[in-house]
């Protein structure tokens, strides 16, 4: 009861005084809005990392089998880079071996992959990101279509001239044009158009809705994978433990496919999204440090503020120390007092912070590619930052209350 | 005339007059000659050879040079002299403010004189009301917010608090302005408010120092009534002043001078003396 009475008195005094309240709780309203905001947006980049990364270009529950990762995070080194490029290239038989492990209930589909121009009598030629591969790749990615079919097993067999198209690819190459049916030439061959993609949107910046997806056997292969390779064999399975047993077994038929012995290293890469976000993760715990380093600044130089301040009011309010005292206050009565005083303050200034921090977090993710979502932790973290340092500047303010002796205080005009 | 620590003046034979009797100076010699010894229940105050120096940049200031002092329950006791006699130090001695450095001070049966600063907090809590000249009330609380205060830190809950408060208020006859603030008071008001506050502990002894210093004669009247009501309903009353016809007041006058007592009459002879 006490505590409320201290608190409600820090109210009043804000209230009373607001504009020497204000510039008290700058630095805190300030360093608290940057940690909200920072923390948000790197929280909102590794959601967007998590869900929608990890999803729509890896996928989930998935791996691929492929030379070397695809997703090369961090720093590789000239070495890594030699040995990769000393790997083996993947042809069909390593493909066949690899699906000939793989336990019943998964999926799996070749992938070829590569950027290159593609035209239509509508639209000027541009760079398409060009995948070739089988019918189940769609369910693996769950790309659903708009309109138009998917192509068929025998399409897929024949190596049909047939493809499907992203939203963006048809609409600069078929504007105001229903694409199904229309012909579009990538790498100078001619391909049908069969069906449209539903809009897949795009991770950091990079559109998934260009895309131009045609059948392996077809002649896009020679567009992706002029010599005849297959980039990776794409896996998918029901569940977690599923798809790890289908990893091991993949490795352990291509070791032997390969002859590797046991001490030599795999010369091929099995590539699950752990990679990546495990990586993602190294880089936000970084984001997090640095990007909270500078506002705690800002929160330093808010608790000299408020210490000061506090100084100032335990100055001014000597004789109200000195009638407290007389009435029977205790030297802990009147440090948590104080130490309530200031905490409620610097809370406060912590909650106008949390506001301002939300607010432009929002308004950096309107304006920019980045993401923000504000986490709950964050602004819980930020209540108790603010309390922690309205505690930690008013300790020594609030001790110097708690020493003032009666008979001088009570002296003080 | 020289210094007479148990007050041989008083005339013995007035001591049972009055609403409460007073004790009377062989009481208070045998209380007061006994170092050592926790003094009767019925002994509020006995102060042992008081002492208290001040260092006041290298010179030894001797405010108290070795008080004796016994106070009975339901006493109303006036302690007066002029300025520099000793008599804030011995207030705040007695108020549990301040330490001596020697001597023994005995609050209610309890040596208090060798007390840790929470211990006398507690103490100030429980057995003292302080009423102070310029009142002390906090600015921005309400009437009935600082006649609480004391509740506060004796860790009373807010509704008894409250109702204690009232009770406290009704008392001096404020009932009505409890909830104004100090400035929204008259003098006459706050000292009022100031001595709700003193007695809403119900304290062993009531402690007014120049409580009638800030006011005008006529509401000077109207403080002293209400100390005069309070000793007739058996408050034991301690009042410091350095007027004579404000200490014509008590039924008991403790003149101090250069740090001993001088003199410690009952009312007539004091008024006698001083020609009031």
């Amino acid at each position: 009861m006490k505590f409320f009475e201290a608190v409600r008195l820090a109210l009043s005094q804000i209230r009373v005084q607001k504009l020497k309240s204000f510039f008290t709780l700058l630095g805190v309203v300030i360093g608290v809005m940057f940690l909200i905001a920072v923390v948000s947006i790197v929280e909102g980049m590794s959601r967007y990392v998590e869900e929608d990364f990890a999803a729509k270009i890896i996928g989930k529950n998935t791996f691929s089998f492929r030379r070397r990762p695809d997703v090369n995070v961090g720093n590789v080194s000239e070495e890594t880079w030699r040995e990769y490029s000393r790997r083996p290239r993947i042809y069909e038989p390593d493909v066949a071996v690899a699906r000939s492990a793989l336990p019943p209930g998964t999926v799996s589909a070749v992938e070829n992959m590569t950027f290159a121009y593609a035209n239509s009598q509508y639209g000027r030629p541009r760079q398409v990101q060009v995948i070739a591969t089988e019918p189940d790749y769609f369910k693996i990615k769950s790309y659903n279509l708009t309109s138009g079919r998917l192509f068929s097993p025998q399409e897929a067999q024949l190596g049909t001239p047939v493809v499907i198209i992203g939203t963006e690819v048809a609409s600069h190459f078929f504007k105001g044009l229903d694409p199904v049916g229309r012909e579009i030439r990538v790498g100078g061959a001619p391909y049908t158009i069969i069906g449209l993609l539903e809009k897949q949107g795009n991770v950091f910046g990079f559109s998934l809705d260009r895309m131009v997806i045609g059948p392996y056997k077809s002649t896009l292969s020679r567009v992706t994978n002029p010599r005849g390779d297959i980039d990776a064999l794409v896996v998918q399975a029901p569940t977690r433990e599923l798809l790890d047993d289908a990893m091991e077994s993949v490795r352990e038929v291509m070791r032997g496919f390969r002859r590797l012995p046991p001490a030599r290293p795999d010369n091929f890469a099995l590539e699950t999204s752990d990679a990546a976000l495990s990586f993602f993760d190294e880089l936000k715990g970084k984001l997090i440090l640095f990007g909270t380093a500078l506002p705690a600044i800002g929160l330093v130089v808010g608790a000299m503020v408020i210490m000061n301040i506090m100084l100032v009011a335990v100055a001014e309010r000597t004789r109200e120390i000195g009638i407290r005292k007389a009435l029977g206050a205790k030297r802990r009565d009147i440090l948590s007092q104080f130490l309530v005083e200031s905490a409620t303050l610097s809370v406060f200034g912590a909650a106008i912070g949390i506001g301002l921090g939300i607010g432009l977090a929002k308004v950096v993710a309107a304006v920019s590619p980045l993401p923000a979502s504000v986490a709950p932790w964050s602004i819980a973290l930020a209540l108790l930052v603010g309390a922690g340092v309205g505690i930690l500047a008013g300790m020594y303010p609030a001790s110097r209350a708690a020493r003032l002796d009666p008979i001088a205080a009570l002296r003080q005009e | 005339m020289t210094p007479n620590t148990t007050g041989e003046r008083v005339d013995d034979a007035l001591a049972t007059t009055g609403e409460h009797p007073l004790s009377t100076t062989a009481e208070r010699k045998a209380v007061v000659d006994a170092p050592g010894q926790a003094p009767d229940k019925d002994w509020v105050i006995v102060t042992r050879g008081l002492k208290r120096e001040y260092d006041m940049g290298g010179e030894i200031v001797r405010a108290l040079r070795g008080v004796d002092i016994a106070i009975r329950r339901n006493e109303y006791v006036a302690i007066m002299g002029p300025s520099g006699s000793g008599k804030s130090t011995l207030m705040n001695l007695i108020g549990c403010l301040d330490t001596p450095n020697e001597g023994e001070y005995w609050l209610n049966g309890t040596l208090v004189s060798q007390m840790s600063d929470d211990a006398l907090a507690r103490v100030r809590n429980k057995e003292i009301g302080f009423v102070f000249q310029t009142f002390n009330l906090l600015p921005r609380a309400t009437a009935l917010h600082n006649v609480e205060l004391p509740l506060v830190y004796a860790g009373v809950s807010a509704d008894e608090r409250k109702r204690r408060a009232k009770d406290a208020l009704a008392r001096v006859q404020l009932t009505d302005r409890m909830d104004h603030r100090p400035n929204e008071l008259s003098g006459g008001q706050r000292q009022r408010v100031a001595i709700a506050r003193a007695l809403v502990n119900n304290p062993s002894i009531l402690l007014a120092d120049e409580p009638t210093g800030n006011l005008d004669s006529q509401t000077s009247e109207e403080i002293m009534k209400v100390f005069e009501g309070l000793a007739v309903q058996g408050q034991t009353v301690i009042m410091v002043t350095h007027e004579a016809d404000i200490a014509a007041h008590a039924r008991r006058v403790v003149v101090l001078r250069d740090g001993l007592i001088a003199s410690d009459d009952r009312r007539a002879a004091f008024t006698a003396r001083m020609g009031l």
